[in-house]
């Protein structure tokens, strides 16, 4: 069931928010697809009583979600994936997010899986094993949010949080048939977050529909003191204009880079929404190859930034692929982090001035269906290439620059994959309201395992 | 480069390298350094100002 059909029958009392938050509950403890890490049944008992005992119950009354476990969740020492977290102190407070969608009613289950410290496309983890696809237990996920696409994708709970730097809520929801969506740069407050590339960190709801991503949006935005990064703007609510359609909205198709190196069915799927929409024009966004360059170099150089201490004290305790990577990060020289820095401006003002003419740009989430687990190679365009950093091929340019999007899922003969629609920053509205089209054609939707 | 460098170099940044890590820390090193390349290739005017801005 969808997250707004919970809230409607709980503010109903057709249902209530301590059965719904049972029921998830017994779900999450028989968990088929190791997406969660921890789970919270007392606490989620009392939020769902308290709520039962509230006249005004909210737009998210006793839909229970989960997170991520780099969110700050009281009383949990906050892991991000990692083993050495784990010797943190427990969490003083929740993070800002989770605070806020409990103030609309929803309530808290658990903490999810995640690649370490979100250096992570695949959804692997050494520490506490792969989440699993549910739509094939043998493949990936997809990452670094691989519990938050796993638990959303297997009907665990119909909403959660992730966090998406290069990708990792897009491509764990492109892997996993689900909606997510990655706000512009700035929308929402990181606060009680863990940390991993600052110019690029989002957080951002995956789900099972586009109301579902619309109203945990609304709930989770406005300004934070607590996050210097967060924008001071006001909350622009984008639930109540999803229905008017696509009306007025200009729509293209990415070509050039987002095309090669995608799979048919990236392609096709891409198509299919083109022609849904309406859109026939193409658009490319220019030197997106180097924007991914420019991004995989500063990942590399402020992810180490973060860890360096831990690097010097206790590497021997990191996931070897996350440190190996993480060590050489911290040789990069300066300079180079500081020019790839300069062409992200460039890039950015190029980018900007193509939406002067389109509001709503489609682009392939993931060049392919979910990996096997473990996959070490793959072909592309004939060519065999790694897997893990080329699932974020077409992911990587658009968070370079901290421009809004939603991932919507196809389904597939075999397995889903999904569609990015790219908007302007500020502007989840406009991609939402594509998305929510899509939904309404019965191009995009959340296909139930099985 | 050799391992020998990217154990040395890390060394001067505190982190000390096991011999059997340096192969992997290299390769990714030397991956870092193609990608930084493609973006030096890219001809910035002097005045490019970097990204992000902060506000105060």
């Amino acid at each position: 069931m969808n997250g707004w059909e919970i809230a409607e029958a709980v503010r109903s009392g057709q249902s209530s928010a301590v059965e719904t938050t049972r029921a998830a509950l017994d779900r999450a403890g028989a968990d088929p697809f190791n997406a969660y890490t921890d789970v919270m049944a007392a606490r989620a008992l009392a939020q769902a009583a308290a709520i039962d005992a509230r006249t005004e119950k909210g737009p998210l009354a006793g839909v229970p979600f989960a997170v991520k476990n780099l969110f700050d969740v009281e009383g949990l020492p906050t892991r991000a994936g990692s083993r050495i977290n784990r010797d943190r102190p427990p969490a003083d407070a929740d993070a800002t997010l989770i605070r806020r969608l409990e103030a609309s009613g929803a309530v808290l289950i658990g903490a999810l899986n995640m690649g370490e410290y979100a250096y992570d496309f695949t959804g692997e983890n050494v520490h506490d094993g792969a989440s699993r696809n549910p739509h094939d237990p043998t493949r990936m996920t997809g990452g670094s949010s691989g519990g938050s696409g796993a638990a959303v994708a297997g009907g665990l709970v119909p909403l959660a949080l992730g966090s998406d730097t290069n990708g990792s809520i897009r491509v764990p929801a492109s892997l996993c048939g689900v909606f997510g969506l990655k706000p512009t740069y700035g929308r929402l407050s990181r606060a009680g977050s863990f940390p991993f590339v600052s110019s690029f960190d989002h957080l951002g709801p995956l789900a099972r529909s586009v109301r579902d991503l619309a109203l945990a949006y609304d709930a989770m935005q406005g300004p934070d003191p607590a996050d210097p990064i967060c924008d001071p703007r006001a909350a622009e609510p984008a639930a109540a204009a999803l229905d008017r359609g696509i009306d007025g909205l200009r729509i293209a198709t990415a070509c050039g880079y987002f095309e090669r190196g995608a799979s048919d069915q990236a392609l096709a799927a891409v198509a299919a929404c083109a022609v849904s929409l309406g859109a026939v024009r193409r658009i490319e966004l220019p030197e997106a190859a180097r924007a991914r360059a420019a991004a995989y170099v500063i990942t590399a150089a402020e992810g180490a930034a973060v860890h360096l201490g831990r690097l010097r004290t206790r590497p021997a305790d990191f996931d070897p692929a996350v440190r190996d990577r993480l060590i050489a990060g911290a040789l990069l020289p300066a300079a180079l982090v500081q020019r790839a820095q300069r062409f992200r401006r460039w890039y950015r003002e190029q980018v900007l001035a193509l939406f002067a003419t389109v509001d709503v740009i489609l682009a392939p989430a993931t060049p392919c269906t979910a990996p096997l687990i473990d996959q070490q190679t793959m072909e592309l365009a004939g060519e065999t290439v790694p897997v893990r950093p080329n699932l974020g091929l077409f992911t990587q340019p658009i968070s370079f620059i901290g421009l809004p999007v939603v991932a919507v899922p196809l389904p597939g003969p075999a397995l889903p994959i999904g569609v990015q629609l790219i908007a302007a920053p500020w502007r989840e509205d406009q991609a939402l309201r594509a998305a929510r089209a899509l939904e309404q054609a019965g191009v995009a939707r959340a296909v139930s395992p099985g | 480069m050799t391992d020998e460098f990217v154990t040395e170099a890390a060394q001067a940044m505190g982190v000390e390298i096991r011999p059997e890590w340096a192969p992997e820390v290299r390769a990714n090193l030397e991956l870092m350094l193609r990608m930084a390349e493609t973006v030096l290739a890219f001809d910035l005017p002097d005045e490019a100002e970097p990204a992000p801005v902060f506000r105060a």
